[in-house]
């Protein structure tokens, strides 16, 4: 369980960006989680509360984007989405695909702000 | 009532730890040490491989192994027993190593003189997938004890390795282990993975992985083609 440690460095980031912009005041916080980016949503949902207690961000909500694998066909010569993580083979026509094209994302992407 | 408005950033939340492990990759690179972590659920046996690991690579190699683990020193006191110098790393509650606390345990310590550093990371297939520590090569383990199924349970740790090591094999019969369901899984969550078969007990399959991680050092040591 590092959830705790990553919705910690989620409001510690938050915080910054939101200074660096001249003391925004945040209401919610966007993060795109890929499939494959070692970290459980639910529990991740459930320690932002405890990690924004006490910080300028207390009372805000994290909202994410959950983000699909997608992988390079070596047969279809295409990116192609996939469906499980745990089958890393092209959608279409069945062949093992390993490159990774997108799905590891841990990234914040918006944070919405009183205007 | 003020409107509310989305402000776009694009920022990697482990952006701190990313860049520790590319200047810690840049550090390693230029010291000339090749570094390879292990990472497995506890149990699965990655001390009794390094310790196997130390002792056989040190007639030809200069190694040294850094040792992750939440509260005990038993697992470095075990790999002294190799000879080769280890530093242990107590996370305390956390169950990860990351790369800052990879940098402060190289605090004083010149790399130059290894061929090959080791990192064996904190019993969990789980967190430890999120954290680059600035290592070549990540080593999965998973023990014939464990059953066939480990990477489809765990398919992003597999995914993060490079290279799967089934350890414990001369228990395989004993369990009743399968041989073609395990690959076909690993192969099914990272195609392409080279998978070695190892018993640190009896050195059954010990050359091959001795030979294969060589083969990695001597690569990393070529100049890079331009």
């Amino acid at each position: 369980m590092h959830e705790l440690s990553i919705a910690m460095s989620i409001v510690e980031a938050a915080q910054e960006e939101a200074e660096r912009r001249g003391g925004l005041k945040v209401n919610a916080v966007h993060l795109r989680l890929g499939a494959l980016s070692g970290v459980v949503k639910e529990a991740l949902l459930f320690s932002y509360d405890m990690a924004a207690h006490d910080t300028p961000l207390q009372g805000s909500r994290l909202i994410v984007e959950d983000v699909p694998v997608r992988v390079f066909c070596p047969k279809c010569q295409a990116p192609r989405r996939l469906d499980s993580v745990q089958f890393f083979v092209c959608a279409q026509c069945g062949t093992p695909a390993g490159e990774i094209l997108q799905g590891k994302e841990l990234e914040l992407s918006a944070l919405e702000v009183d205007e | 009532m003020s409107e509310p408005r989305l402000v776009e950033i694009r920022r990697n939340v482990l952006r701190q730890n990313d860049f520790l492990a590319r200047s810690l990759r840049e550090r390693f690179r230029s010291a000339g040490v090749f570094v390879a972590s292990l990472v497995s659920s506890p149990g699965s046996g990655k001390t009794a491989l390094l310790e196997k690991i130390l002792t056989l690579l040190q007639p030809r190699f200069r190694v040294a192994a850094l040792v992750g683990d939440l509260a005990t020193e038993n697992d470095a006191m075990r790999l002294a027993r190799s000879q080769a110098p280890v530093r242990q790393i107590i996370t305390g509650t956390v169950c990860h190593l990351e790369a800052a606390m990879v940098e402060n345990a190289l605090n004083g310590w010149d790399l130059h003189p290894l061929d090959f550093l080791f990192i064996e990371n904190v019993g969990n297939l789980v967190c430890p997938a999120s954290y680059d520590l600035g290592e070549s090569l990540r080593i999965v383990l998973m023990s014939v004890t464990e059953g066939e199924d480990k990477p489809l349970k765990y398919p992003t740790i597999f995914n993060s390795a490079d290279v799967a090591v089934v350890t414990k094999t001369d228990l395989a019969t004993v369990v009743e282990f399968n041989w073609d369901t395990a690959g076909k899984n690993i192969q099914s969550v990272r195609p392409g993975m080279d998978v070695f078969r190892v018993s640190a007990k009896t050195g059954e399959g010990m050359n091959a992985f001795l030979e294969f991680l060589a083969s990695r050092l001597k690569e990393s040591r070529q100049p890079a083609n331009v």
